[in-house]
């Protein structure tokens, strides 16, 4: 790998898990490095010691190992021959293809200027009611699935992936369990969509501190398509809580004060840099536009934690999975999930009643919640309750559930049926011209 | 000046060995190649000066040479500062060419081709200080004052000031001569260093003016005053952003400076492509013409996140002491504590609570210091008002951030997370919240002439029965509906209605978005008038089912225009139902 002119260095002088230390001169920050041939990255510099992290870990690293510093930062070749094939955490196919030939690009490239922004607004949809209806996705827009491990959001984030209407699917896979690599590959292999999709993926087969090139590596790919081909790309990240686990280790290993739940204290900006690219642009710059979907899986459903947490201030909404025992599938929660941008389209890329309807029927469905509670404490329930728990009952069914798939008006149509099966208008509190125009229609 | 070369670099904090003197928060440039990093002194230690960049340090070398400026972050103060979009370090977003902006690229933040159309207003032969009015230009329908420079100390005499006339910003429109005879010439522009807070004016008495935002939750139950100071904390997803937007539309200022610091990009977006479209609700014009951003948003360097709430506040100070109302907005007061603790935790200062500085809560209160209602030594008044939001780490309010907060600002607006559950928004806790301005004597003689003499009492009472609803609430919840008696139904409905037709309102609604002062005065007096009967009822189903009727028409009131015919159809209608089962008094 060592070209002529580049010095060898073969002293090192610490080494702790995750990086080592040596004394070289004219080395940049941020800059690339091999150690013994392993990858690896400058994160500190002072004076003639300078500090790589190995991405690799330092298993079997000798004192005298050669370091070759390659003067330049982590970077990705991109060019039309990435669609259809999967990668490492470096950017090295997996797939037994041939090397990328195309320009070489650095990641975690600059961010977008805020003014040559545009605001987003193409409805994606999903054919999920409980996204589509209640929480209805945006192009540009950055959401994760805030998830127990054991819930299926890969699954779901698949389907979404494969009916959203992009012209790229980038998959960034993090700690991915082999089984869900192979699911991934599977789902688009037999979609037949496997040349619109490009995929960096790190298992937990590889080295944790190796995940944390993947998110850059995916979001420099999905810029490339998204400002040279003007296309609509959507990101999949996916476990983002692995991905923080990460950048804690590196952390810990370089003695830096961890803030709460042991998470560094530059969380938030780290996070930050990576959903921001999520950017719509204008009709000027060609209309291309990174929408980002990821996955945030929680220890117990504790979204307190400070990686979930830190997320949620970052994403334009989160989306949450439940299990729901009166119907015995997996809905989306109306309570907590939300998408932040939903007003950019609802009632305006949808139907004018949108906005009122879905906040009438949650409304509706958390009063059947309480009426529940009654019920369990032994109390007895009115007439009132008894029909939130039935509206409850078929709009969890008909709508929040992750199998339904329909489009936005029929969610509508099917709410209003619901509304006028169970209430009278003034209990549903919608503006008098809605309930003229759709009531018991 | 000093220069001096680069000895190390840990992520945006560069270690600096110098050739002469260097002060604290002095500006430098690190020279990477053929661009130049801008970053602030902000530790020496012996040899080493402790830099932190507002940039990317990718790339940068031991031995990379390093120029001082001999100045701190200062702003550019002068005309044409409305209708722009800046970054925290007041570059002109628009000016920056490029898709993805460009490491090293700076821009002028005004028009120096421009020209204003200057009136005087001093003559030769006054005597000035420090932020007298010299002059005048038309700033978007705004009389934006000359003044002599912040930096001018003591008593100055004009010596010329030129004819009303077109004057581009670098001219000189006027020349002052100080106590030992020294001639200044005095531009249309002056520098500040934003760090420190510009003091020239007479007193700073306690505000007692109502800052009217025609949200209801906050002009009826919570008022801020013009120069007053409050937080919205709350969980995400709670609605602040939304609130914060409302107010930042709505509210009777002159001059709106929004400081999105550390947020997402998209939702500066949003306010880039709607102010200029909305109309000022005071002025008819477009929004925008009155508003300033100061874009730093979550992706951007952290270090400059940090000078963005300064930039802001240095700006607002500086309209202020034109006799302008300011109203400032800071999305979110986290996110800039946040970039202290990750330079503290840079320069391995030994951490405070949740590993943030020890002085955090110093830092915030002298930051909310500089808001204010004030007198100018002219004898006007100006304001900035300033409403922060917290980000509080896990909606848990018992954080650094927010205590910090709590201590110094006058109003509280407490977002709940099970009331934006439930769609009740605003989301604001109407029992928890609290603006200690209703308990200024000063307050209440304003509020008395502005709306009437009974009207804090009605407020105060309101609060009575929303407590007391809650209370009753409480109860059914362990007795049972059949455990308490139709009284306490009754009780728990009126502050339902409390709850449904004045803190609830519709931000995207066109009608219901904003309630001038004179429909809160309507609708608190309907609503305590509703509250103050005595009902029939048999049962408690009544209650429920005959509330909710007068609840929805009452929500379809708010959702007509005021006093239309639609409007007083629905009063008569409500009128008519109150009288179903109201009990005379």
């Amino acid at each position: 790998m060592a070209k002529a002119f580049q010095k060898i260095y073969t002293q090192i002088t610490a080494i702790t898990k995750a990086t080592c230390s040596l004394k070289a001169q004219g080395v940049g920050n941020d800059e690339l490095a091999t150690v013994n041939g392993k990858l690896a990255q400058v994160v500190k510099i002072l004076g003639d010691d300078v500090t790589l992290q190995v991405f690799e870990g330092t298993e079997g690293i000798p004192t005298n190992a050669e370091v070759v510093f390659l003067g330049k930062a982590p970077s990705l070749k991109v060019s039309d021959q990435l669609a259809g094939r999967f990668f490492n955490a470096y950017g090295d196919p997996i797939d037994g293809g041939p090397e990328i030939e195309g320009k070489e690009i650095e990641i975690g490239g600059p961010s977008v200027n805020p003014v040559r922004r545009k605001q987003p607004s193409e409805l994606i949809a999903t054919g999920i009611a409980g996204i589509d209806l209640n929480n209805t996705l945006v192009s540009g827009q950055k959401i994760p699935f805030f998830a127990d491990p054991d819930q299926p959001y890969n699954q779901v984030m698949a389907n979404v992936a494969l009916r959203a209407q992009a012209d790229k699917i980038i998959l960034g896979g993090m700690g991915l369990t082999n089984d869900d690599y192979l699911y991934f590959k599977n789902v688009f292999n037999n979609a037949g969509v496997l040349d619109r999709i490009v995929s960096f993926v790190n298992t937990t087969e590889n080295p944790a501190v190796e995940r944390l090139l993947v998110p850059d590596m995916a979001l420099a790919a999905a810029e490339y398509f998204a400002v040279e081909k003007h296309q609509k790309v959507l990101v999949l990240l996916t476990d983002m809580t692995l991905y923080a686990d990460a950048l804690a280790i590196v952390s810990n290993r370089m003695d830096q004060i961890p803030s709460k739940d042991s998470m560094p204290g530059s969380l938030y900006s780290d996070l930050a840099k990576l959903y921001e690219k999520a950017v719509q642009f204008p009709e000027e710059a060609g209309g291309g536009s990174i929408t980002i979907i990821a996955v945030t899986t929680l220890s117990g459903g504790d979204i307190t934690h400070a990686i979930p947490d830190n997320t949620g201030y970052i994403t334009e909404g989160q989306l949450y999975l439940r299990r729901d025992s009166d119907i015995g599938k997996v809905i989306v929660d109306p309570f907590r999930s939300l998408s932040r941008l939903k007003q950019l389209v609802a009632g305006k890329k949808t139907r004018e009643d949108h906005p009122q309807v879905m906040n009438a029927a949650v409304r509706l469905y958390a009063d059947a919640a309480n009426a529940k509670t009654k019920q369990e404490n032994g109390f007895d329930l009115t007439d009132y309750d008894e029909r939130c728990l039935k509206f409850a009952k078929e709009y969890s069914n008909d709508i929040l559930a992750i199998d339904v798939n329909i489009n936005t008006t029929e969610m509508l149509d099917v709410a209003w049926r619901l509304f006028a099966k169970h209430f009278k208008p003034e209990e549903v509190n919608i503006k008098q011209v809605f309930v003229d125009k759709y009531w018991g229609k | 000046m000093t220069t001096g070369k680069v000895k190390g670099v840990i992520a945006n904090l560069v270690t600096v060995g110098v050739d002469g003197a260097v002060s604290q928060n002095e500006i430098c440039y690190i020279h990477v190649g053929d661009v130049k990093l801008m970053a602030e002194v902000i530790k020496v230690t012996g040899d080493n000066v402790f830099v932190q960049v507002f940039e990317s340090t990718r790339g940068l070398k031991v031995g990379n040479l390093v120029e001082f400026t001999g100045h701190m972050l200062e702003v550019t103060l002068g005309p044409g500062l409305l209708s722009r979009n800046y970054d925290g370090l007041q570059n002109d977003l628009d000016k920056l060419t490029g898709v993805f902006l460009k490491r090293g690229e700076y821009s002028f933040p005004l028009d120096e081709n421009k020209l204003w159309s200057f009136k005087p207003l001093a003559k030769v032969g006054d005597k000035v200080e420090a932020a007298s009015w010299l002059g005048e230009v038309d700033e978007n329908h705004q009389p934006h004052k000359i003044m002599v420079p912040f930096v001018f100390e003591g008593e100055y005499t004009v010596k010329s000031i030129v004819k009303e006339g077109e004057y581009k910003i670098n001219d000189t429109i006027a020349v002052l001569a100080d106590a030992d005879g020294n001639l200044h010439q005095v531009t249309m522009i002056q520098k500040w260093p934003v760090k420190k807070a510009i003091m020239a004016y007479k007193s700073k008495p306690r505000p007692f003016k109502l800052l009217e935002t025609g949200v209801r939750t906050i002009d009826t139950a919570n008022p801020i005053c013009e120069g007053g100071t409050g937080f919205i904390p709350g969980p995400f997803g709670t609605g602040k952003t939304v609130l914060q937007h409302a107010i930042s539309k709505q509210a009777e200022a002159d001059i709106v400076v929004i400081a999105a610091c550390g947020e997402r990009a998209n939702e500066v977006v949003e306010t880039f492509t709607e102010f200029p479209e909305l109309d000022d609700p005071h002025t008819g014009r477009k929004l925008m013409e009155r508003t300033i951003i100061i874009a730093n948003t979550s992706n951007m360097p952290v270090a400059s996140r940090e000078a963005s709430v300064y930039t802001s506040m240095t700006i607002a100070e500086y309209y202020r002491s034109m006799g302008l109302r300011v109203l400032l907005m800071a999305d979110s007061t986290s996110r800039w504590a946040q970039a202290l603790r990750e330079m503290s935790n840079r320069l391995e200062e030994l951490p405070g609570q949740d590993a943030f500085p020890m002085d955090l809560s110093a830092i915030i209160g002298a930051f909310y210091a500089r808001a204010g209602y004030v007198y100018l030594n002219n004898g006007a008044t100006g304001s900035v008002t300033f409403l922060g939001t917290v980000s509080p780490a896990g909606g848990n309010l018992k954080e650094p951030v927010t205590e910090g907060t709590k201590k110094v600002a006058r109003c509280f607006y407490a977002l709940e997370q099970a009331r934006a559950d439930r769609k009740r928004y605003p989301a604001v806790n109407p029992i928890d919240s609290y603006s200690k301005y209703i308990e200024y004597p000063e307050f209440a003689e304003y509020i008395s002439q502005r709306i009437n003499g009974e009207w804090l009492e009605k407020v105060n009472d309101m609060k009575t029965y929303l407590q007391r609803g809650k209370e009753i609430q409480e109860q059914i919840n362990i007795l049972g509906d059949d455990g308490v008696t139709v009284d306490f139904h009754e009780g728990f409905w009126k502050s339902e209605v409390i709850d449904f037709v004045i803190l609830q309102q519709d931000a995207f609604d066109k009608i219901d978005a904003v309630c001038p002062l004179e429909r809160q005065e309507y609708m608190l007096d309907l609503v305590m008038d509703i509250c103050k009967h005595d009902y029939n009822f048999d049962n408690f189903l009544e209650v429920s089912e005959y509330f909710k009727r007068v609840i929805n028409l009452c929500k379809q009131m708010n959702y007509s225009e005021f006093h239309s015919e639609q409007f007083e159809d629905y009063r008569k209608k409500l009128n008519d139902l109150l009288a179903e089962r109201q009990i005379a008094a």
